[in-house]
């Protein structure tokens, strides 16, 4: 009884070792990087780590719909390095000594791949699986490229600058040409009250002839 | 009889409100972009501090010498180019007409410049910076494959910027984006030149000064990255031996006398609109060093920066080199540091040599890094852009440089517009009682409507063009004839009694050498040293094709004989001016059959103010 157990045992054992081999078929090289992660926080890989990671694999299997009896001991790691990585392949549950297709195993991975870096705080470039390749996220865009409303502000507040020199231009402007016109008439009725010799309302006439324009400053000038 | 109102002494000429506004315009006009971009780089490839002997050489018998005689004539005379040289003479009333011009053709392309500056800087407010990430390709498997082949920051500004075509003959389509932000640049032009000076006088106080303070920050923040000090030292580390080379001392002339902006015709616009009793000597001397003292001020950031990137480069290729080692060897993580990469590789060579040659590590070597200088956009588009990716809190330090190199163009637009502006407004193209700001709204809304063509896709390879052939050779003309028309037309004697008058002092024995003998002949020298080189081998340009074998090296291109025939024409148009207006006079003169003099025995402003 206990032959027939150790012999069937090391059947297990050595079916593993050839199922399980680099570069064996249906068989991936996972690469972790627990150092570049998390830096001070980092963990050591022992083997708990090992057994989270069997059964990250196993939930994957069964999630993904025809792998619903897989368990964690048909997920098989070997080759542990001290980079670290190893190798790993899935058994059939229901078949003996045979792997699950890699396709397979790809394609359930690729469908929890964020559920399995979460269990470990890695991201796709720390837990690397190197024959399955990620599908990158899109770059999110709002609906408005930024640099529109930027340019519009920037736009408005030139606008805004330009209209205002202009109004005041032209407010100077007018108010030039009313002082001109005004300076005008004013010279205007010199010149009438000039040309007719005859003083006008304007004049004093107590004091004789006076020119309106220079009359500002009385005192200037002498009584007679 | 103090009732009536005191009579101005000047003609109703705007002037300047305070001497202040006046020097900072005409120092905002010659520091421009080329002091950030073209200083630092040739001096680090002449030999670093071993530059700074030709450069001030020909600062002080070039530069000096050139600004005073512009900023004295303009006092002087009170006009724009135009109108000074047909005072002067009829017969070189054709130097101020080719001032004209080349203000003209530099305005159109420089102002595209700065709707590059504008682009990269309405950009800079999203998160991530959009030149730092790579779009996808269709199908989401990849990036965009002509991003992956060269850099994030390279696409960005080859394609999403320029949108560039691989010839100069694919002229492609016009940018709509482009349109839009020149649009913008020259509303800008137009609200601070609608009034003339009266505006930009107030503009000038932002745009002239705020350069210095985003400076000194990038300074202080440079001088803190890890690599700044090898990237300054790279800079300044003088080497005697390319003193040996002409090409260094042609190279230091020629940024010396583009660096201040002269010939433009744009500094005596400026110095017009001074009050006559003015110091046109200090004002010279002290624009010329300030200008010479900017351009060394601006790259020591610049070369920190640019330790920084070449640092992070090298250290990046470290660690790639190091990865790979380490994926291969299956060696824990963090076993081989920066520090003992050379003796592990010592090592692991002597031990598995195939291995490591399997590998195909790259060579990391941080001089290689150093090496790679840019100039022009390239350092403000590419290598900047970059160098500021790996900066912490990267939005503000773009915003920030952008909004530095907006400023230093736009005052330096300022300047070349007030060379078309003052001439035109002169020579009264529109009647006097039109306001001066629809003058001004029509050269900028021309300048617009041309300058769409440097929108196109192949609009960048004409920048390039503008640039090497209308914004250099007759530059060089320009400022040789009007050395020799204030110096044996007007005569040195009466130009010497004109800025005695002016400054109050006697004339320097300094400036009647340089005015008389060195500088027309640095100039000659200079000129003819020019187009020598330029003439040694065919124009031709690089282009961006992505589908050139060498991709993402650029493809060296020979212009086209139609392309040759414009460059030659932007070159000649302006210093065909000179003989051609000298000819129409000429022609006039003898059909009228006067004698024809030289010099009309009129009495300038200047003089005549004095009895």
């Amino acid at each position: 009884m206990l032959r027939a157990l150790l012999l069937a045992l090391s059947v297990v054992a050595i079916a593993h070792a050839e199922l399980c081999k680099p570069d064996a078929q249906n068989a991936f090289k996972v690469r972790i990087s627990i150092k570049t992660a998390l830096g001070d926080n980092a963990y050591a890989w022992d083997a708990n780590e090992e057994y989270l990671f069997k059964a990250m694999v196993a939930f994957a299997m069964r999630r993904y719909s025809s792998r619903s009896t897989t368990q964690i001991s048909n997920v098989l790691l070997c080759n542990v390095t001290d980079r670290v990585s190893f190798w790993f392949v899935v058994t059939d549950s229901s078949k003996n000594v045979t792997t699950v297709p890699g396709s397979e195993v790809e394609a359930a991975i690729r469908m929890n791949r964020n559920r399995i870096n979460s269990a470990f705080l890695l991201s796709d470039k720390t837990l690397q699986f190197l024959k399955i390749t990620s599908t990158l996220s899109p770059p999110v865009e709002p609906s408005t490229p930024v640099w529109l409303i930027v340019f519009g502000v920037v736009l408005c507040l030139i606008v805004a600058g330009i209209v205002f020199l202009i109004v005041s231009g032209i407010q100077k402007h007018k108010k030039k040409n009313k002082e001109s016109t005004e300076r005008e008439n004013l010279e205007e009725k010199v010149e009438v009250t000039l040309e007719n010799g005859i003083p006008c309302e304007a004049l004093d006439l107590k004091a004789g002839h006076i020119n309106g324009v220079f009359a500002a400053d009385d005192e200037r000038f002498t009584s007679l | 009889l103090s009732a009536t109102p005191e009579i101005p002494k000047e003609d109703g000429r705007p002037k300047w409100d305070n001497k202040f506004q006046y020097i900072l315009s005409c120092i905002g006009f010659a520091v421009g972009l080329g002091n950030v971009w073209r200083f630092p780089y040739l001096c680090q490839t002449h030999g670093g501090g071993a530059f700074l002997i030709p450069y001030f050489i020909a600062l002080l018998f070039e530069g000096i010498p050139l600004l005073h005689l512009e900023l004295a004539l303009g006092q002087c005379l009170r006009k724009g180019s135009i109108g000074a040289w047909n005072t002067i003479s009829p017969y070189l009333g054709g130097v101020g007409v080719g001032s004209w011009v080349v203000s003209v053709l530099v305005s159109l392309y420089y102002n595209t410049v700065l709707t590059w500056v504008m682009w990269y800087f309405i950009n800079s407010f999203q998160e991530p910076l959009p030149w730092s990430v790579c779009p996808l390709n269709e199908n989401r498997t990849g990036f965009n494959e002509e991003c992956y082949e060269s850099t994030a920051v390279n696409y960005f500004w080859y394609r999403k910027t320029l949108n560039i075509t691989p010839d100069i003959a694919e002229s492609g389509t016009l940018q709509w984006w482009l349109i839009l932000c020149l649009a913008a640049c020259w509303a800008i032009v137009y609200l601070c030149t609608i009034r003339g000076i009266e505006t930009t006088g107030k503009a000038i106080y932002v745009t002239a000064i705020f350069p210095y303070l985003v400076l000194t920050i990038f300074l202080v923040q440079g001088l803190t990255l890890p690599g700044a000090i090898d990237g300054l030292i790279y800079l300044f580390t003088p080497n005697l031996n390319t003193l040996k080379n002409p090409r260094v001392w042609l190279d230091a002339a020629t940024q010396i006398f583009f660096s201040l902006s002269l010939a433009f015709g744009g500094l005596i616009a400026f110095a017009s609109y001074n009050p006559t009793k003015n110091d046109c000597e200090k004002d010279a001397v002290t624009v010329a060093i300030v200008n010479s003292m900017t351009s060394l001020y601006a790259s020591i950031p610049v070369f920190s920066v640019l330790g920084f990137k070449a640092t992070t480069a090298y250290w990046d290729c470290l660690d790639r080199n190091i990865i790979s080692i380490i994926n291969k060897f299956d060696l824990p993580e963090e076993s081989i540091m920066r520090q003992n990469y050379t003796s592990w590789i010592s090592f692991l060579n002597s031990s598995y040599p195939e291995k490591i040659a399997g590998l195909k590590l790259k060579s990391c070597n941080l001089q290689e890094f150093l090496d790679q200088s840019v100039s022009g956009t390239g350092l403000a588009f590419i290598v900047f852009t970059q160098a500021i990716i790996l900066m912490p809190g990267s939005q503000a330090w773009a915003i920030l440089f952008f909004i530095m190199l907006f400023s230093l163009g736009l005052s330096s637009m300022f300047g070349n517009i007030e060379g078309v502006f003052t001439p035109l407004l002169e020579l009264q193209i529109i009647p006097k009682s039109a306001p001066k700001e629809l003058l001004s709204g029509i050269i900028c809304l021309i300048s617009f409507l041309i300058a769409l063509c440097f929108t196109l896709g192949s609009g960048s390879y004409w920048i390039d063009i503008f640039d090497r052939y209308a914004g250099s050779v007759p530059l060089l003309v320009i400022a040789f004839f009007e050395v020799i028309g204030v110096a044996y037309v007007y005569k040195i004697k009466r130009f010497s009694k004109d800025v005695e008058w002016m400054t109050g002092r006697k004339l320097n024995l300094y400036w009647h050498i340089t005015w008389r003998f060195i500088s027309p002949l640095l100039l000659l020298t200079v000129f003819m040293a020019f187009v020598t080189l330029q003439m040694q081998k065919p124009p031709s340009y690089t282009a961006w094709n992505p589908k050139y074998e060498g991709f993402p090296m650029k493809e060296e291109k020979v212009y086209p004989p139609w392309v040759q025939a414009i460059c030659v024409l932007l070159a000649a148009l302006p210093c065909v001016c000179v003989p051609l207006v000298a000819l129409f006079h000429l022609v006039k003169q003898k059909g009228r059959s006067k004698d024809p003099s030289f010099v009309p025995p009129e009495v300038f402003p200047c003089q005549g103010a004095n009895s």
